[in-house]
């Protein structure tokens, strides 16, 4: 489309400079997300290899190891790896899927309620709301935890024999999983809601309309046709709401509680007022060991593994994407 | 319009202008006009309904909760001299200050990261839609810029303790007896321009992708490059998304703690590197900002000073409003400009 | 079929007259020139010949009684009056932008779903005033076809078996489902091609397909008026004259009331033809008469190609 003219009569930005400077930015920025993919399980490596799957399994107290790590590091003495990263893997399960179960749930309501439902009054309070709750910032939801919500279910809805119960084992203060979860399903719903209605509105009117001609009511064309059409925006949607509840690090460091406890279902109902702490706070907590070799290598071995989580779900999410393209959904 | 293949990027709101709606077919809103009363849907439908205004009206009141919670905390607390006095160490919480430092901190990390995130992402948006070849390149890039937006803020920092411990960058922050310390503004901004980056993109990618060919083949019909029609027509048409985008961004910016925790050095205010000149010496060294200054006043950080935490949260709280009141001015004045006809 | 497992109140029962005591036909059809009912020479009218014979039976299902619909303060059908009966297929003609679509709309009540949108005037069903019923249940008596095709993104079964699912508040089994899913596409003359793989997505088949199952659908409602707005226009020759046959085979079931910008296709399908121009009703005839004599001078200039 575009001739090359000489050098001497074309225009000092030629298209084609422009396109190599651009090209060598878009590789840059390329290379640079490689680069830290790269760097990061470079760095894991050695806590992996010392550990092997162990590191995922259960095994003693995290804290502990966690300490002795660092130590080791520390006192020029050997390096010790040993590692059994299970308790904050289990709670960063519970916890994320607590708060996307919940989230999805929540979601698909109210972004149908605002996409159909909702009279136009309510609809102009909600969409800001929404978009409100989407920008807060994660440390501004942790203190309002901290100082409202965990004080209220360690006082107020934690009873004395139930505290009792465990006492032996962990303390129940009110830093728990349902303070986390509670929370993280306010930050990651807003999110999800936007998407949904996104994904709703852009579902081909003559669909909707074809169902309202045969007879179907509102809400059962919404839900069935509408809905159904929109699970490509779903999956996508619920796939970056995990993504980001896996990655939350701040909000939990200041509510989990701060202990690599690993709540026990067998509790019973008391298991979600127990504490623990999932693996991105963790490394938060961690930071200051980062001078300590075998310490850094853990912390970028417990940032691999939210990495590779955060990746899977994508991968995931795409593919289920691909699979709805057969009915047309996409 | 973006298609749903790829996921829409982590944006709080749609830029799209709207169509206006026409008589026939009927317009999406006008399905809400509600002359079917629910008389006729079967029990689990009017249950269904009744869970969406519960849930509706229940977000809404934990969003007030949240505004009218720091709000009252915030005026209790803050007091005017908060925002000029730096952290001092002190007994009392009366005596510990204010935290200029953390709120200039804000400012600076908020200003250089969106210097570094806007012309990159606005170039990367340009080569998405305009250039684009080899056509795989085209991909992987977009699924970079997928890739991170999706890494948590937390790997980010970790990667940048990697990068600017390096000798190599050690001009970039503090070097004390030949160990870079790798904590500065520096070090902080360049990592938080890669969180706001997806966000430009997007916008400006939308931005870009709603002027219609014929416009581009105008300009070329008279001679002109890509790159000049780009900077003089395409570009400044998308100021409303651009703006947008990069507001987005800001907000991120100035709401992430995990990176500045991480990045930005462990203390309550500036520490400025002796021997560099004015600014540099700020910018090379350690510091804070409000999030983490909220982090660390909150009951379980170091300081403990709930007052100040709740002070500080409410200014940063007042900072995201804004900026979102912002976006939504741009939005509106955005809509009232007309489109072209497709 | 539904309003059996329902628990909401189902629509009134449907009213078919036995075949042995129906109302006379209303029109005696006007002599032809004699031959094989080709057109007459004097409109011009030339090409087109009828597939359709004389109705056997016509029972008044709608009324249509001073119709004027505004949009806003445009009006877009001004007073119009017709009858639409069961045994007859009425089509609606007349150029873009003289409010045929919107009148069919109106029957079944989808312009509503616009806001600027305001009715005067009655339309009756079965002698009720429509707007006096609900109106998802008068939509499922009068069902609309629509000009692009629209199959849900579901099976072949599923788009039906929607429709016949979503009438009540317990969820039908598929066994249960089978024969009506299966006599509503034989209806709509489709179950021959789909029977073998009925879980075959309904957007993989063919344009003519599509519409024939968007029909089915429609039918599966078991409606006593069937509207189809163009519903040939985005097909090829071929599935056009399908539909056409079809069309003219369920006039008996249900009243038919179909809008076409295709002169020829009204000449060949349709009982009556009410032609419209710029929201008036111009006139409302047999479709022999108005397309051989038409009384007014706009209907003779329509038909004969000097503007449309």
């Amino acid at each position: 489309m575009e001739e090359q003219l000489p050098q001497e009569y074309g225009p000092k930005w030629s298209d084609q400079r422009v396109e190599r400077m651009l090209g060598a930015l878009v590789i840059g920025v390329v290379g640079l997300l490689l680069a830290m993919i790269v760097t990061v399980f470079v760095r894991a490596w050695p806590s992996f290899s010392h550990n092997g799957l162990a590191w995922f399994g259960p095994g003693g107290n995290v804290d502990d190891q966690l300490n002795a790590i660092f130590l080791s590091g520390q006192n020029g003495l050997e390096y010790v790896y040993t590692f059994h990263g299970w308790p904050l893997i289990w709670s960063t399960i519970l916890i994320t899927g607590g708060a996307v179960l919940i989230g999805l749930f929540c979601a698909l309501f109210v972004a149908v309620f605002i996409v159909e439902f909702a009279p136009e009054w309510m609809s102009n309070v909600l969409q800001p709301v929404i978009r409100f709750l989407a920008s807060v910032p994660t440390v501004i939801y942790g203190l309002i935890g901290v100082v409202v919500l965990v004080p209220f279910i360690g006082n107020h809805l934690i009873t004395e024999p139930q505290k009792a119960s465990v006492a032996g084992v962990i303390s129940l203060t009110g830093y728990s999983l349902l303070a986390a979860i509670l929370v993280l399903t306010v930050m990651i719903t807003p999110l999800m809601v936007s998407i949904f209605s996104d994904g709703l509105r852009a579902v081909k009117p003559g669909w909707l309309e074809g169902s309202l001609a045969l007879g179907v009511n509102r809400w059962r064309t919404t839900w069935k046709i509408g809905v159904r059409s929109a699970r490509p925006a779903i999956v996508a949607g619920t796939v970056l709401a995990v993504a980001r509840a896996i990655g939350e690090a701040v909000m939990l460091a200041m509510i989990s509680g701060s202990v690599g406890f690993a709540p026990n279902p067998a509790d019973g109902l008391i298991f979600v007022y127990e504490p623990s702490r999932p693996l991105a706070p963790t490394i938060v907590k961690n930071i200051d060991q980062l001078s300590s070799p075998p310490a850094n290598a853990t912390l970028f071995a417990i940032a691999a593994v939210l990495l590779f989580s955060a990746a899977a779900f994508s991968f995931t999410g795409y593919v289920a994407r691909r699979a709805m393209r057969k009915y047309g959904a996409a | 319009m973006e298609s749903v293949q790829t996921p829409p990027p982590p944006s709080s709101q749609p830029a799209n202008p709207s169509a206006a709606p026409q008589p026939s077919p009927p317009s999406r809103g006008g399905s809400k006009g509600a002359v079917e009363g629910t008389a006729t849907w079967a029990p689990i439908d009017r249950l269904g309904l009744a869970v969406c205004w519960a849930l509706g009206l229940l977000f809404c009141a934990i969003a007030v909760a949240i505004v009218v919670y720091l709000l009252i905390q915030g005026i209790k607390f803050l007091r005017p001299e908060m925002l000029w006095t730096p952290a001092a160490a002190g007994f009392s919480e009366a005596e510990t200050g204010g935290f200029s430092d953390a709120l200039f901190g804000t400012l600076i990390v908020a200003v250089m990261g969106i210097s570094l995130a806007l012309p990159t992402g606005v170039a990367l948006a340009v080569w998405l839609v305009e250039y684009g070849r080899p056509a795989a390149l085209a991909r992987v890039t977009e699924m970079t810029i997928e890739a991170i937006a999706g890494i948590p803020s937390i790997v980010l920092a970790l990667f940048g303790t990697v990068i600017f411990s390096s000798t190599a960058l050690g001009f970039l922050s503090r070097t004390s007896e030949g160990v870079v310390f790798g904590r500065s503004f520096f070090a902080a901004s360049a990592m938080l321009s890669l969180v706001a980056l997806p966000l430009i993109v997007a916008s400006t990618r939308e931005g870009l992708n709603s002027i219609p060919r014929h416009v581009r083949e105008a300009s070329y019909a008279v001679g002109k490059t890509k790159a000049a029609t780009t900077r003089r027509i395409l570009l400044p048409t998308c100021r409303p998304q651009v703006t947008t985008g990069a507001m987005l961004g800001l907000g991120r910016i100035i709401g992430d703690t995990a990176i500045i925790v991480v990045l930005l050095g462990a203390t309550q205010n500036f520490a400025p590197v002796e021997e560099a000149p004015f600014p540099l010496d700020y910018l090379r060294g350690a510091g804070t900002t409000l999030t983490n200054f909220v982090y660390e006043a909150s009951p379980t950080g170091n300081l403990n000073q709930p007052q100040k935490a709740y002070a500080a949260a409410f200014v940063l709280l007042l900072m995201v409003l804004a900026l979102n009141a912002a976006v939504d001015i741009v939005h509106r004045r955005a809509r009232k400009v007309g489109t072209w006809s497709h | 079929m539904w309003g059996k497992n329902s628990d909401t109140p189902g629509p009134p029962p449907i009213r078919r007259l036995k075949l042995e005591d129906p109302e006379p036909a209303t029109e005696v059809l006007p002599p032809t020139n004699g031959s094989n009912g080709h057109g007459p020479q004097q409109s011009g009218f030339t090409a087109a010949k009828r597939s359709i014979g004389a109705p056997q039976f016509s029972i008044r299902r709608m009324e249509i009684d001073e119709v004027s619909v505004f949009y806003g303060a445009k009006e877009a059908v001004k007073g119009v009056s017709l009858p639409v009966r069961q045994g007859e297929v009425l089509a609606l003609i007349g150029p873009s932008g003289c409010g045929k679509t919107t009148l069919l709309r109106s029957l079944n009540r989808l312009t509503e779903l616009t806001t600027s949108a305001r009715l005067s005037g009655r339309i009756l069903l079965d002698d009720v005033d429509i707007t006096e019923i609900e109106p998802t249940l008068l939509r499922r008596r009068v069902t609309m076809v629509f000009q692009q095709p629209n199959p849900f993104p579901m099976s072949v079964f599923d788009n039906i078996a929607y429709v016949l699912r979503e009438q009540g508040s317990r969820r039908a089994r598929k066994k249960t489902l089978e024969p009506a899913v299966l006599s509503a596409l034989d209806r709509a003359g489709l179950l021959e091609e789909v029977k073998d793989n009925l879980d075959h997505p309904a957007l993989k088949l063919s344009g003519g397909q599509q519409q024939r199952l968007c029909i089915a659908r429609a039918l599966a409602a078991e409606p006593e008026v069937l509207l189809l707005d163009e519903p040939c226009s985005a097909l090829d020759p071929k599935s056009t004259q399908v539909i056409e046959d079809l069309i003219v085979k369920l006039r008996d079931d249900v009243a038919v009331v179909i809008v076409t910008h295709n002169l020829q296709q009204a000449y060949r399908i349709a009982d009556h033809v009410a032609f419209m121009y710029l929201g008036d009703l111009v006139e409302y005839n047999s479709a022999t008469a108005l397309f051989g004599s038409p009384r007014e001078q706009r209907t003779r200039e329509y038909v004969s190609g000097a503007f449309g």
